[in-house]
């Protein structure tokens, strides 16, 4: 800032104005302010009594029991080798409510309903298996196919995709929440597996020619 | 949403909801509106996870849903409710609430719809005659009948509210849609719908049940599945209650009215001005700036029996009010004896400003407070003025109002004489704007908050391993006690715990109470903070 001397220091306003004289200035801040600075005037204490005891118990007991309703939606964690005897017991003692809680359809919008396909459900499970061994040979030819281009990228999706549909085989039998991943094998949709665009050097799940070169 | 707000609302909705939700809820509040299909591929969860937590969300009223920017035929969008998660924070203040004014049962119920977002009639009054039931003593049993009138009084009092209907107004009360509606229309205001506050009807006779011990587990099991069946023999399949939130506002709002007066001028005065306001709580519309004129003469009738004082008493304290620099009540006419409201956002403006102030005394000292309220008042002061008008000594001035100013607190407003605005032909005036300093306050209070919780937190996970093993212990001694075990094992599974241990664990106690109760009275500012910003919105 170019003032009327240079390098002493020159304000671009009147500092009489705001009562300031040269010599008042404080200081410069060095670094930055500390995480827990001291405070001069403490914190007055919290108010005590009956009404906030019991409304401080409300708020404990209200954080303890919201854990065990069906609301705390836990992520999927890996099932354990058998239900334990005794946790038919603790959850009844704690009133845990785990259990699939369903809403009123109705005021929901319908895709958010996971899709009950019981029956069909069983039917896939046994041709699951047929299908994901031929699956596997199809992604191994394919996979074969394309490591003559080199082509890096669609080799680890088909092995996203050979994975999840593995995936598929354990848990198909399972709850019947996770039927939309029998809908993904049905649709035979890339759309609902991926939202890569793909490019042209996708082979694509569907081509059946892979001899073909692609441009 | 400030970034405040949005952690605030992370931590909420993670205590209450677990990770998954607030993994969602907070990128849905970060992104604005989003699809389904856009919102699990950029949190990266598993889609059914993703859709239970947006059933979670809008079944307790956070996540509203309507058509897309594509228009009906394209994807539905999902919008999150950040006021509706803030109010989680006040959940103990409206159960308390609930409880003090109807009793037990009242709280029970209000506990019960809050916990699950909405419920059926007939599920919550079969809930909380069970819990009611469970803590009587043996042999008693709480009757359907009790709960169905503590819930009606609920309606007719508007804390609760039907949820509103899916479909278009004129769909009928029992709530039955197509299934394509929802995807198309919006759901509309609860108060829109004419049949808000209708109490179904309901055919439900019979008492609680006592939750037995575990060798009857099998037949409260049978019990359970039988209940369930019943529910749809009721009456009121598909219409839900939820909790009318602005209504324990209103509530509150009036609650620090009342006290303030109390404080200000005297206990008589107060139960005027409660009086005035419970006359007036039907007629007056939420938003508005005074409640409906009221005659002296109405009010003379209506103070309770037990205050009998004398008719010019009565106005004599009715023009003190008015005379009060607070404004609270306000004379408009003559009739009657004289025409008096009850000035509602003048009264909020009032304590916010009060709330302020008190601030700057607790974190400044008085003569910084002192500085701040001659701002308030008169508007615009240089820097002379304010030295002579505080009567606080330039140099201490000086460093009161610039530390005021880097805790932007006060402001600098610049007024040229020449417009070129040089510096040593401007006028810098300090100035204290109130709104903008209250939403800054609030800011604060919310970044507090979510200090507290975090903090919380911390202290919950350094001690785990010390409370884990207190639960194991107190789960053996209480197992012990139930099978009539001897002292001498008592003790012996008592000293399990050793001395500097349950030293460690009452401190711990000790802080995390001391932190939930600050949490709660942090809240208490919030609300006075909120209602003030939200009535000067609402004015415009």
């Amino acid at each position: 800032m170019a003032g009327k001397g240079r390098g002493i220091a020159a304000f671009t306003f009147n500092i009489e104005a705001l009562g300031l004289s040269r010599g008042s200035m404080p200081e410069t801040q060095r670094g930055p302010t500390p995480l827990f600075p001291q405070i001069e005037y403490k914190p007055g204490p919290l108010k005590a009594g009956e009404d906030e005891d019991y409304m401080r118990a409300l708020k404990q007991e209200m954080r303890g029991r919201m854990k065990d309703l069906p609301f705390n939606i836990k992520p999927h964690a890996g099932k354990g080798d058998v239900e334990r005897y005794k946790e038919k017991y603790t959850r009844e003692i704690k009133r845990i409510e785990d259990d699939n809680w369903t809403p009123d359809w109705n005021y929901l919008p319908k895709e958010l309903k996971p899709q009950k396909k019981i029956i069909r459900k069983k039917r896939d499970t046994k041709t699951n298996a047929k299908v994901s061994s031929k699956d596997k040979e199809e992604l191994l030819n394919k996979l074969d196919a394309l490591e003559k281009k080199g082509d890096v990228k669609s080799d680890d999706e088909e092995d996203e995709a050979k994975g999840e549909k593995k995936e598929n085989d354990e848990e198909g039998e399972e709850e019947e929440i996770e039927g939309e991943f029998d809908e993904e094998l049905e649709e035979e949709n890339d759309y609902i597996a991926n939202y890569f665009e793909d490019g042209d050097d996708y082979g694509g799940g569907s081509d059946d020619n892979m001899d073909e070169a692609t441009y | 949403m400030t970034a405040q707000e949005v952690r605030l609302c992370g931590l909420l909705l993670q205590e209450h909801f677990g990770d998954v939700v607030e993994k969602v809820g907070t990128h849905l509040i970060r992104s604005g509106v989003l699809t389904l299909r856009a919102l699990a591929h950029e949190t990266k969860l598993a889609l059914d996870l993703v859709k239970k937590s947006l059933c979670v969300l809008v079944q307790h009223g956070m996540c509203t849903f309507g058509p897309g920017r594509r228009g009906p035929a394209g994807p539905v969008e999902y919008r999150i409710n950040c006021e509706r998660i803030l109010h989680m924070l006040r959940y103990p203040r409206y159960i308390y609430t609930a409880k003090s004014l109807y009793g037990d049962t009242g709280e029970l119920i209000i506990e019960e719809i809050l916990q699950r977002g909405q419920m059926t009639m007939s599920s919550t009054v079969k809930t909380v005659a069970d819990r009611l039931t469970h803590n009587m003593p043996e042999g008693q049993s709480m009757d359907y009948s009790e709960v169905v009138s503590a819930f009606s009084r609920l309606v007719e009092t508007h804390f609760l509210q039907r949820c509103p209907p899916m479909a278009s107004a004129g769909s009928s009360s029992s709530g039955a849609v197509d299934t394509s509606l929802p995807v198309v229309t919006q759901p509309a205001e609860p108060e829109s719908n004419p049949e808000c506050y209708k109490l179904p009807y309901i055919n439900l006779t019979g008492q609680g049940k006592r939750r037995r011990s575990s060798e009857d587990g099998e037949d409260d099991q049978r019990a359970a599945k039988k209940a369930k069946t019943d529910n749809s023999q009721c009456g009121d399949e598909g219409i839900y209650w939820q909790v009318n939130f602005l209504r324990f506002h209103l509530h509150f709002r009036d609650q620090a009215i009342i006290s303030a007066v109390s404080c200000k001028l005297d206990q008589t005065s107060s139960e005027i001005v409660r009086t005035m306001l419970r006359m007036s709580e039907v007629t007056t519309p939420a938003h508005a700036a005074f409640t409906q004129a009221l005659s002296a003469n109405e009010i003379f009738r209506s103070l309770p029996s037990n205050y009998n004082i004398a008719r010019p008493i009565l106005d004599q304290y009715l023009t003190l009010l008015v005379d009060d620099p607070m404004e609270f009540v306000g004379k408009t006419g003559d009739s009657g004896g004289g025409m008096y409201v009850v000035n509602l956002h003048r009264a909020l403006a009032n304590l916010a400003r009060a709330t302020l102030e008190s601030v700057v005394q607790e974190r400044f000292g008085s003569r910084s407070a002192r500085i701040f309220r001659l701002l308030l008042r008169k508007r615009h002061l240089e820097q002379k003025q304010v030295e002579d008008f505080a009567m606080v000594p330039a140099k201490e001035a000086k460093d009161m109002l610039y530390t005021l100013l880097s805790e932007n607190l006060v402001q600098l407003q610049e007024v040229p004489k020449t417009p070129d605005y040089a510096p040593s032909r401007t006028f810098y005036l300090y100035t204290v704007n109130q709104l903008p300093t209250a939403r800054l306050l609030l800011q604060h209070c919310y970044k507090t908050i979510g200090n507290l919780i975090e903090r919380r937190l911390y202290e919950t996970k350094e001690n785990k391993r010390l409370l884990e093993k207190s639960q194991r212990i107190e789960a053996i001694l209480a197992s012990l006690q139930a099978t009539g075990a001897e002292t001498a094992q008592l003790t012996e599974v008592e000293e399990m715990i050793t001395a500097p241990e349950r030293q460690q664990l009452e401190s711990l106690r000790h802080h995390i109470n001391k932190l939930d109760s600050s949490e709660n009275q942090v809240d208490e500012t919030i609300f006075l903070l909120e209602s003030y910003i939200n009535s000067t919105q609402a004015s415009r």
